[in-house]
């Protein structure tokens, strides 16, 4: 990589930097207009009067009184300047949930992300080499299925499925509550992993591999590949230096984008399962009307974006020789 | 069509009877098995969704009291009542009906847009382009799932074709990406050119020249759209940030038998199946059509087994020949 790619990602840089601003500005708009806070202080018994419900408001910075580029230009300055992204409905610190809630989704997306990239790419090659035979036939009627399905159904018939078998695998919450000592706790930790990881792999895996049986399709019929065999080398190697290396290319930006963009997209896993991760906090932040967290995720998943794309093209550069300038 | 006058100028130079391409094209169709099932489901599940229910006994509003939560078979209900004694079948059918209506109107809605937005981006070029495509990708950069979550509350009360123009905004900037793309590589073929100076004015060509010509993107793109749009649909209408109360999808079906799944799985399995079938029929409707479509497939080709007889092998090699005419006048 010269001096020419370093300029040309330090351009792609720029460019997302300033689409995160705009999305996340656009995210704070849109939720300060949309959502209503004080719908939460005046629908309890007995009803607050209106002045404390506004002074609350007012102590998060969500006083409807206050213009909303005003409150804008409080919460772009604390977070530019102090990295503070305000404080929740219920007074606790948007920082300090964010970030337990981004370690619980890594934690149950990592394994499943791996596990489902590299299964992924090997089936669809896999396929891809026995195109129309029955095992191709059978994983492409499968997988149409499964891409059929939404997510939340997939996860409960994952969950009826074993229930069904006398529940042998647990799978509310993190762990269990009556484990105890370390080594209990990290056993059940691990089993309460098995059935979302299981969810979300049979997503990932079966999306990959139908674009991964794609492409190697395309490099199969390529003529370098029957050079590299009429040159002599072993039909194996030769699919697997020349074909696949090749075929996984246009594959990468999808998995990179699909792997960073799980961590708020995990959504639906996450509440079947009950993983308190950024996921859930989507829906949950929406539904009790928050808008300095729903804002705080607006950032988080724009600057995943940023990520993932400046990611997919480091890959690309790195896989393709082709970009090297 | 432009694409019918070029395959059949060049067809008219061979000596032999040619087909027409659309001809062409539902042949290929047709012998793909997977795809003819996939349209013979939705044209079922569409019929079964508007006619059954004026035939069946009970009515998707109607409360069977002496049967509440039964399972399927029992007090004459097909496929069980839920908790409040509606008939699951009648529910479900109605569900179907609003899923359905989404995802048709929902899917070419969604692939018009990329259509439009791509070859206008396209072909003006300069700083249309760049504004669309600047555009484009700020809405990738936007958070859908939120964004649509966000507004939800202030829709809960409008009516629910707005929703489906939010999934449909929301839904085709990857296809349009596409659909530039092609329209770069078609700005410049002659008979573009030969419209531009002869007068025709700009939306004119990209409607009459440009986008006739990758019909078959587009076509592919829709059906597969309609299954998007459906499952996005049931994945707001699972949290409540889709179809409201007095409404009912097959999302919201869902999200109503969830907690029931393992005790009573008639009340969620029965609206998931039909979620299934509506995802699975639109992606073999999709495959089948890219297979018609694009001769260099190996799906296309035919590729029967065993021919019957002499003479439909004979058929076949004919219709070889004919997609490789037709592919010649598409790429010339």
């Amino acid at each position: 990589m010269g001096r020419g790619m370093g300029r040309f990602l330090l351009k792609r840089a720029i460019n997302y930097l300033i689409l995160t601003f705009i999305a996340s500005t656009g995210v704070y708009f849109l939720a300060s207009y949309c959502l209503e806070p004080a719908m939460n202080l005046l629908s309890r018994h007995p009803r607050p009067p209106m002045s404390s419900v506004y002074s609350v408001l007012a102590s998060q910075n969500l006083d409807p009184r206050v213009p909303v580029v005003e409150r804008y230009w409080t919460w772009l300055t604390q977070i530019l300047f102090h990295g503070n992204f305000g404080t929740m409905i219920d007074g606790g610190s948007v920082n300090a949930e964010m970030g337990r809630r981004i370690f619980v989704s890594t934690e149950l997306l990592l394994l499943s992300t791996l596990i489902g990239s590299i299964t992924g790419v090997m089936l669809g090659a896999w396929n891809a080499l026995r195109q129309y035979r029955p095992s191709d036939r059978i994983s492409t009627i499968v997988s149409y299925a499964i891409i059929a399905m939404p997510v939340p159904v997939i996860g409960i018939t994952l969950r009826t499925i074993d229930n069904w078998m006398g529940s042998p695998i647990q799978y509310t919450g993190l762990d269990d509550p009556n484990a105890h000592g370390v080594v209990a706790v990290v056993l059940s930790n691990m089993q309460h992993l098995i059935l979302p990881t299981l969810t979300l792999w049979l997503v990932q895996v079966t999306l990959f591999s139908r674009y991964q049986r794609s492409t190697m399709l395309d490099v199969l019929n390529a003529d370098f590949l029957r050079t590299a065999r009429a040159k002599g080398l072993p039909f194996r190697k030769a699919i697997v230096k020349h074909g696949l290396r090749t075929a996984v290319i246009p594959v990468m930006p999808l998995l990179v984008y699909n792997i960073v963009l799980l961590f708020v997209g995990a959504t639906f896993t996450e509440k079947l399962f009950g993983w308190h991760g950024m996921g859930e906090w989507t829906v949950d932040t929406i539904t009790t009307n928050d808008i300095n967290s729903v804002a705080a995720i607006g950032v988080f998943t724009s600057v995943l974006v940023l990520i993932a794309g400046l990611l997919s093209d480091l890959v690309y550069a790195a896989l393709d020789p082709r970009v090297r300038v | 069509m432009t694409t019918e006058a070029v395959a059949g100028a060049l067809a008219a130079d061979e000596p032999t009877k040619s087909r027409g391409r659309g001809q062409l094209i539902l042949r290929r169709f047709v012998r793909n098995r997977l795809a003819l099932v996939g349209i013979a489901i939705l044209v079922l599940l569409l019929l079964g969704a508007y006619v059954l229910p004026s035939i069946l006994k009970w009515q998707y509003t109607d409360n069977d009291w002496n049967y509440l939560g039964t399972s399927p078979g029992q007090g004459g209900h097909l496929l069980g009542t839920n908790h409040s004694g509606q008939d699951m079948l009648a529910v479900t059918l109605r569900g179907l009906q609003k899923s359905l209506v989404i995802g048709l109107i929902g899917g070419p809605l969604t692939t018009f847009i990329a259509a439009v937005v791509g070859a206008a981006a396209g072909y003006f070029g300069g700083w249309i382009d760049r504004a669309l495509m600047w555009g484009l990708e700020l809405l990738l950069v936007i958070p859908g799932f939120l964004l649509l979550a966000t507004i939800s509350p202030k829709l809960a009360h409008v009516s629910w074709l707005i929703f489906v123009l939010l999934l449909a905004a929301l839904g085709w900037m990857i296809t349009a990406r596409v659909v530039r793309s092609m329209t770069l590589t078609l700005k410049d073929r002659e008979y573009v050119l030969a419209a531009k100076y002869m007068g025709v004015g700009s939306m004119k060509i990209i409607f009459r020249h440009i986008l006739p010509n990758m019909a078959s993107l587009l076509i592919v793109d829709a059906a597969v759209q309609i299954g998007l749009i459906v499952l996005g649909e049931t994945s707001l209408s699972y949290f409540g940030f889709g179809i409201q109360a007095p409404d009912i999808s097959l999302g919201t079906l869902i999200a109503d038998g969830e907690p029931d799944a393992i005790t009573s799985p008639w009340m969620f399995f029965v609206p998931a199946g039909f979620l299934v079938l509506i995802g699975l029929c639109s992606a073999f409707i999709g495959d089948g059509l890219r297979d018609a479509f694009d001769p260099s497939a190996s799906g296309a080709k035919a590729k029967v087994k065993l021919p019957a007889d002499g003479e439909s092998d004979s058929q076949q090699v004919e219709i070889v020949s004919n997609t490789v005419r037709a592919e010649e006048g598409l790429a010339s």
